[in-house]
């Protein structure tokens, strides 16, 4: 080209002309619907605990049920759509975490049950349990020197 | 010296191939677009009795090859060389569509702009009496693209306002050494060209200086002017990189602005098939070519047409190393006749 | 009123969620690997445990909650085994979400096929 931008100019330039994201409406929806999800959360925590189970239990299981039905409706071909309006409303709690270790699962079963569904499964969730192990050794030992 | 090459990256036939057929069929979304009615056929479902969006993908390369022989009364035998190639690792998409065909094949790899790639190498091989029936076709899939490129399709993400949807569909062009037009006349190959963008979610600012430099090359080496053309269409730029190609070339004194789109732009209902930016993937350009451009070719309505298909030349690899998306743009001259 | 405050709390970290992945192109796995840390780091520090007492499944349910049981689980130990509590207290704390979400991760994919995006 005769006439052109260097790189620094074409960046700025290229920012000014590409519309950004709503980003106003998309904070919105993310706390509406992760607000919604905790509340279901809160619910079900609730219940276990009217049931009388002690309070470690009562967490585990909470846990447990959450991230089934973030499994649950990703199966359902739900959760994407969900996903698409609510952006990190759908993706921060912990029903995220469960979509990110279905959605691989099943996208890749295609290269087999083996290596496709239980290689892939961590391929995006993968990275999450390992910074999270690693930081809660490195606080634990921290916690050990300084008690 | 090359007799047929002028300037710095254009070649002029001697005898100019004719497109003799096209075909295209397209995915379910793509059929609700605003130009359903030009395709050949509307596959039901994106997995098309297959069991795998690869498997469906090859499916549309073997359909369309079939389609594009029966429109032009032409059986497998006839054709010399098959020209084509997709998105997907190793092009397994046309290696595998294409196996049981029993015709030459030359697999390509131009991300988007294979369309235009495989036209330009077809014609110069009718031109320079290589061959007198060539295919040249591509194909993208939405899903397929999908998990090789980005995501699987369960995952809640959102998609970024500049970002663009891979078009699922595949076309075809079938080139002849007779005289029956469309006719192919020049072809100007692109240089791989990095403006330093490497958001994968704005493919069109990265396609878009590879594209405005494709279109300045062949009318400095041709001498040909904008007006020449009742339509310049580049292949997947997208509402952003539309703008941005349109702003490149005025800067160099251009004004295509009656005469310009993209194909991306054209194949979506852009308000209310949230599409974002428009559409992309090889079978972009190949199917809007194919369907619309050609059809409006043999009614008339377009007379000569400067199709430039666009390829971002990125794979995720290059992506997590943090590397700029390296775009490039092939333009192919198309003229109704030869004179 | 438990309701509200998780309503609130759990909907204020998700939309700080939203504005990382609007502001800076963070993708879906580095978004959580973020919220992870922070929640680790937060429980270390002492803050997160007194958003849990306030919002309870609001500071819990989001995946900054996942860092917290993860740390909690690692001071618990620390305290009960010594040193060999930091390496076994944060997986033994979350051991009831992961094993959930390899067990019916694994079952639910069996079953189901994805769908494309229309």
């Amino acid at each position: 080209m005769n006439k052109s931008f260097t790189k620094e100019e074409y960046s700025q330039y290229v920012k000014s002309v590409s519309p950004n994201s709503k980003l106003f409406l998309n904070i919105i929806k993310a706390f509406l619907v992760g607000g919604i999800i905790c509340v279901i959360g809160q619910v079900i925590f609730n219940w276990l605990k009217g049931r009388g189970l002690d309070s470690d239990m009562v967490s585990g299981l909470t846990s447990a049920i959450m991230i089934f039905l973030g499994a649950f409706f990703t199966a359902l071909n739900v959760y994407d759509e969900l996903g698409r309006f609510a952006g990190a409303g759908s993706i921060v709690p912990i029903t995220g975490f469960a979509n990110s270790v279905v959605s691989p699962a099943m996208e890749f079963k295609t290269e087999g049950y083996i290596m496709g569904t239980g290689a892939k499964m961590f391929v995006i969730a993968g990275p999450v349990i390992v910074f999270g192990i690693c930081a809660s050794i490195l606080v634990g030992i921290i916690h050990y020197f300084i008690i | 010296m090359a007799e047929r090459h002028i300037g710095k990256q254009t070649v002029i036939f001697k005898n100019p191939p004719s497109i003799k057929a096209t075909a295209s069929i397209v995915g379910p979304k793509e059929g609700k677009g605003a130009l359903r009615q030009s395709f050949d056929y509307i596959i039901p479902d994106e997995l098309w009795g297959e069991d795998s969006w690869e498997k469906a993908e090859s499916k549309l390369v073997r359909e369309t090859l079939s389609k594009v022989l029966q429109k032009g009364s032409l059986s497998n035998d006839q054709i010399e060389y098959v020209l084509g190639g997709d998105l997907l690792n190793q092009c397994i998409a046309a290696n595998y569509g294409l196996r049981e065909t029993d015709i030459p094949f030359f697999g390509l790899y131009g991300a988007c702009s294979t369309m235009a790639e495989s036209m330009s190498l077809g014609s110069m091989l009718i031109d320079g009496g290589y061959a007198d029936n060539v295919v040249c076709m591509t194909s993208s899939h939405f899903c397929s693209a999908e998990r090789q490129f980005r995501y699987p399709l369960e995952l809640g993400s959102q998609r970024a306002p500049t970002s663009q949807w891979t078009v699922t569909g595949s076309g075809a062009a079938l080139l002849t050494s007779d005289q029956t037009g469309p006719y192919i006349r020049y072809v100007t190959t692109g240089k791989i060209n990095d403006m330093g963008i490497s958001d994968v979610n704005n493919m069109g600012a990265a396609m878009a200086p590879a594209a405005a430099d494709t279109i300045l090359t062949h009318f400095a080496d041709t001498g040909l002017t904008p007006d020449y053309y009742d339509l310049i269409v580049t292949g997947d730029l997208g509402k952003v990189g539309k703008k941005i190609c349109l702003d490149l070339l005025n800067m160099n004194g251009i004004d295509l602005e009656n005469r310009f789109n993209d194909c991306g732009v054209m194949i979506f209902n852009t308000k209310d098939q949230d599409t974002h930016s428009g559409g992309s993937g090889c079978g972009c350009s190949a199917t809007v070519f194919a369907g619309h451009l050609y059809k409006e070719m043999m009614k008339g309505n377009l007379k000569r047409v400067l199709f430039v298909a666009t390829g971002a030349l990125m794979s995720p690899i290059s992506t997590q190393q943090k590397e700029s998306i390296p775009g490039i743009a092939h333009a192919v001259s198309i003229h109704r006749s030869l004179d | 009123m438990s309701y509200i405050n998780a309503f609130l709390v759990g909907g204020i970290i998700c939309a700080i969620g939203q504005v990382l992945i609007d502001k800076t192109k963070l993708t879906p796995a580095r978004i959580l690997v973020v919220f992870v840390v922070a929640g680790v780091l937060l429980t270390a520090f002492g803050v997160y445990q007194k958003l849990v007492d306030f919002a309870g499944a609001g500071a819990t349910v989001p995946l900054t909650g996942f860092g917290y049981t993860l740390a909690k689980g690692a001071f618990r130990e620390v305290e009960q085994t010594g040193l060999m509590g930091a390496l076994t207290g944060g997986f033994k704390a979350a051991a009831a979400g992961l094993g959930a979400a390899i067990f019916f991760g694994y079952i639910m994919s069996v079953v189901s096929k994805p769908k494309a995006k229309r």
